[in-house]
């Protein structure tokens, strides 16, 4: 029965083992692969961390089952071994986790910057927000400058709306001016690895790298109220031509009074 | 500083039964009794059912999330709660549910189990005191969590039925703070929070008894190195208890404030957390001046200490038993003080990491990203400390053993999961998705949790007089760890796979509907592991009346209170206690002079012989 017990304590982390080594084949694994610049270092890391984490999972593990295992085979009744512990082990164990973890940490200071801070944000993003993101109670509203204007602040005659669909030139470094119209909210592009809470009260710019052209899920990713489970919304990376010629359809759509006449410029 | 306890009679206690054996009414003696054992079993028995309504909550998420907008079963045709859903659960239903699992797990189930439960029983019988510092305060520590849960379930009929808090146990304004946000943020968060001061007064009222006492009452002989690591660990607990939860308060009663005239229509309308220009669902435009991240620094300050008060005396206790049923003393007993130090000291330093999405200036994620990673430290020196306590051991395979295994064998799992959410990087992708989930299962129910199943069998002996049917523990055993890993080892999985938390139905999202059979899964995992339970709780209340009756110190065990009767009397000990020894001597030569592999702290040494003072 003791064999058993430390037998049973063997087995569970080899089932885990084993369910993380079929669940990428199972598609049980991340979204796609990361489809943005910034995205291809998260994964970098993750994986960094997930084979120093795997290697000390097994170390543990297999150390405790054979601490079980060791008792359960010897003579019932054989006294145990009477230590108050080990000196050098202790400076051992502390020193090592301890040169991991700190190296793990430099390791990810410079994708933090990279992320985060705006004096680390390519030049060219730096200029323009291609589009303000809104949230709200439960949805996006998108809001871009007219044509040719750089977006503002405050909405100007002009501006083009929509809701839940962005379109975003790919392969090209763009940033969105993240806010919020009521409650937090978070902007989530689970396969772009891109997260920001969109805070009320605040302007939060955020920026990326779209690799592919192609639609890419943008859900909410902070409690915001009952609906929070529905506020799918895309984003559609393209060319920069193909985003001309939708904003300037979305021009065309938003001016349409109804009225039909060749060749004039619509009312505003 | 240690004070001798005298025999039974003469206390220093100034209350009613301060005149020798005073006959008390059943009230006085099993209801509002000033008795820390009673108290802590009070708090026990509590927190065992309110486990179950945790749980049922929790089974309730998982239903929705394996059979999305199916009729609930059995209760889904509670008359007239569920009939404007037709049986089903509703989106703001589901909200409520998880902020209700999450609310009573941690604030009326966890918390009160550990510090009220276990450290009201066992801090003067291990201390070898007569009872706490302050008996009476003791007393009211556990009548308030009674108010706390009437306004926790009060919240449901000043909001309706099925607008209970639902804004998260996080609460975060702006959603929590203006009442349009929600159906849940009119009335039902008012009382939410109230609830929740409450329970914060009974904790602050505990920490402070158990702090003097065990400071103040230690027994003649008993050094601070020679308390067991229970003792550490509810000292240093209380300690994290008194310094993070004023924090919280305050920003409850801000938050409070903020939300009192929904309530109250011409109170104070204070706008701590909110900004100005807000419209919230069509409601007029908010004043403002406030800042929701306020609130989460605040609440975060406290709430992440407080998930290692969740923690603490759980590792404390795993100690005391592993080295009791391994026959060997604790490997690294200092080591394992300094890190429950340091683990308590870091604690208060990285709460950011739960903001790191949170629009905060990144420059406080590179802090807070490092005093995280540090803080994984300590925490694996005390796995590793707790593999040397049973490597080459005695190993006795009762459920109490087994139970602790599993806490060392699943805290593992929890801690090196929050090495991913410590790099900030890889947190961006995971914050807010079912990776988090895991992780604190893993460290909440995989480690305190079997701690805490072990603890209950453990000293069940002692509060009963009898012991807990060891084969149905070992059932309980199995079935609750193959249902524990069955339920939470694949969020990590759904994590990676980019699912959030919180969301009512997530198979909206194309890019997660094949997650549905696995989410399935995970739900007949969660059922089977939670009617487990009834075999806990069977044991227990059928143990207690008629279970094996034992004697003083059934286990073979070191500590003070096992040198007491079994139940102990009023005072405790009916000999003055003390201490010679730490509390670990398992299999020494003392122990073996005697001819068993135990020796009592309290036995004394044979006449001439020198024991070491201290510990080494």
């Amino acid at each position: 029965m003791k064999k058993f017990w430390a037998l049973f304590f063997w087995f569970w982390p080899l089932v885990a083992l084993y369910v993380c080594l079929i669940a990428p084949g199972r598609n049980w694994w991340f979204p796609s692969k990361p489809l943005s610049t910034l995205g291809h270092q998260i994964d970098g890391l993750f994986y960094l961390i997930l084979i120093i984490v795997t290697v000390t999972f097994v170390g543990t593990e297999f150390a405790l089952g054979y601490a079980l295992w060791k008792s359960a085979v010897s003579e019932p009744g054989k006294k145990a071994w009477f230590s108050h512990g080990s000196h050098k082990l202790e400076i051992v164990w502390t020193i090592v986790p301890a040169f991991v973890l700190v190296f793990i940490s430099l390791t990810q200071l410079d994708v933090l910057a990279d992320i985060r801070v705006l004096s680390r944000f390519p030049e060219s993003v730096k200029e323009a927000p291609v589009a303000e993101v809104m949230a709200r109670q439960f949805e996006w509203r998108i809001r871009y400058p007219k044509p040719g204007t750089e977006l503002m602040t405050s909405p100007q005659p002009g501006d083009l709306y929509f809701v839940n669909e962005v379109h975003v030139p790919a392969a090209v470094p763009t940033m969105i001016n993240l806010r919020t119209q009521d409650v937090q909210h978070a902007f989530f592009v689970p396969r772009l690895r891109v997260k920001q809470d969109a805070v009320p009260g605040l302007i939060i710019p955020v920026w990326f790298e779209i690799e592919e052209a192609g639609d890419y899920e943008l859900l909410c990713a902070e409690l915001c109220g009952w609906g929070h489970y529905k506020m799918k919304a895309r984003i559609v990376a393209e060319s920069p031509e193909g985003v001309s010629a939708y904003l300037t359809r979305l021009e065309r759509e938003q001016n349409e009074d109804g009225v039909q006449e060749a060749e004039t410029a619509s009312v505003k | 500083m240690a004070t001798i306890t005298p025999a039974v009679e003469t206390h220093g206690h100034e209350h009613d039964h301060a005149h020798g054996h005073h006959e008390q009414t059943f009230i006085q003696k099993y209801v509002f009794s000033t008795d820390h054992k009673v108290i802590g079993i009070q708090f026990l028995i509590t927190t065992l059912l309110m486990l179950m309504v945790g749980g049922a909550l929790a089974l309730a998420v998982r239903w929705q999330l394996a059979f999305p907008w199916e009729n609930m079963p059995i209760v889904g045709k509670l008359f007239g709660v569920f009939q404007g859903e037709g049986g089903q659960i509703s989106p703001e239903f589901y909200t409520m549910l998880f902020t209700m699992h999450a609310s009573v797990m941690i604030f009326l189930v966890i918390i009160p189990v550990l510090a009220g439960a276990f450290g009201n029983f066992l801090i003067p019988l291990q201390i070898g005191a007569d009872d706490m510092a302050f008996p009476v305060l003791n007393m009211l520590s556990y009548w308030f969590m009674w108010p706390a849960m009437f306004c926790f379930g009060y919240s449901f009929i000043a909001g309706g039925a099925t607008a209970g808090p639902a804004n998260g146990w996080t609460s975060y304004p702006v959603l929590s703070d203006i009442a349009s946000a929600s159906p849940s943020s009119g009335e039902a968060q008012t009382w939410w929070l109230f609830g929740l001061t409450l329970v914060g007064v009974s904790s602050m009222m505990g920490s402070v008894n158990y702090m003097t006492t065990i400071i103040n009452m230690r027994a003649p002989g008993m050094t601070l190195f020679r308390m067991p690591l229970t003792i550490w660990s509810m000292f240093i607990t209380a300690i994290l208890q008194a310094f993070a939860l004023p924090v919280l308060t305050a920003a409850g009663f801000m938050l409070v404030f903020d939300r009192l005239h929904t309530l109250l229509p011409t109170s104070i309308h204070s706008v701590f957390f909110v900004p100005a220009g807000l419209v919230v669902n069509n409601a007029a435009p908010t004043v403002g001046g406030g800042q929701p991240l306020l609130w989460q620094h605040l609440f975060w300050f406290y709430s992440h200490p407080a998930v290692y008060i969740m923690l603490l005396p759980a590792m404390g206790m795993v100690s005391d038993m592993l080295a009791c049923m391994c026959r060997k003393p604790v490997f690294g007993y200092k080591p394992m003080v300094y890190s429950m130090a340091a683990i308590a000291g870091l604690g208060f330093i990285v709460w950011g990491h739960h903001m790191f999405t949170s629009g905060m200036n990144p420059a406080l994620g590179m802090t807070f990203m490092t005093s995280t990673m540090m803080i994984a430290l300590p925490s694996a020196i005390k796995v590793f400390n707790w593999i040397g306590t049973i490597w080459d051991g005695n190993i006795q395979f009762n459920a109490v053993f087994l139970n602790c295994a599993a806490f060392v064998a699943l805290f593992i799992v929890g801690g090196l999961s929050g090495i991913f959410m410590a790099a900030v990087p890889v947190d961006i992708y995971f914050h807010d998705t079912y990776f988090i989930v895991a992780h604190f299962h893993y460290v909440l129910f995989g480690a305190t949790l079997f701690g805490v199943f072990a603890g209950v069998q453990f000293w069940f002996p002692k509060m009963f007089g009898r012991q807990m049917h060891d084969g149905v523990q070992k059932v309980h055993f199995v079935l609750t760890f193959i249902g524990m890993n069955g339920t939470f080892f694949p969020m990590h999985l759904l994590g990676i796979a980019g699912m959030p938390r919180r969301y009512a139905d997530p198979y909206l999202h194309g890019y997660l509907e094949h997650l549905l059979p696995m989410n399935q899964f995970m739900t007949i995992s969660a059922i089977v592991m939670g009617f487990a339970q009834f075999l806990l709780l069977g044991n227990f209340f059928y143990s207690m009346f008629y279970g094996k009756k034992v004697g003083r110190n059934p286990w073979g065990a070191n500590g003070l209170e096992w040198s007491a009767p079994s139940p102990p009397g009023h005072g405790n000990f009916d000999v003055p206690p003390v201490c010679y020894r730490g509390p670990y001597e398992y299999s020494g030569p003392e122990a073996v002079a005697l001819g068993q592999d135990f020796i009592l702290q309290t036995t004394a040494p044979p006449a001439g012989v020198k024991v070491a003072a201290g510990h080494h």
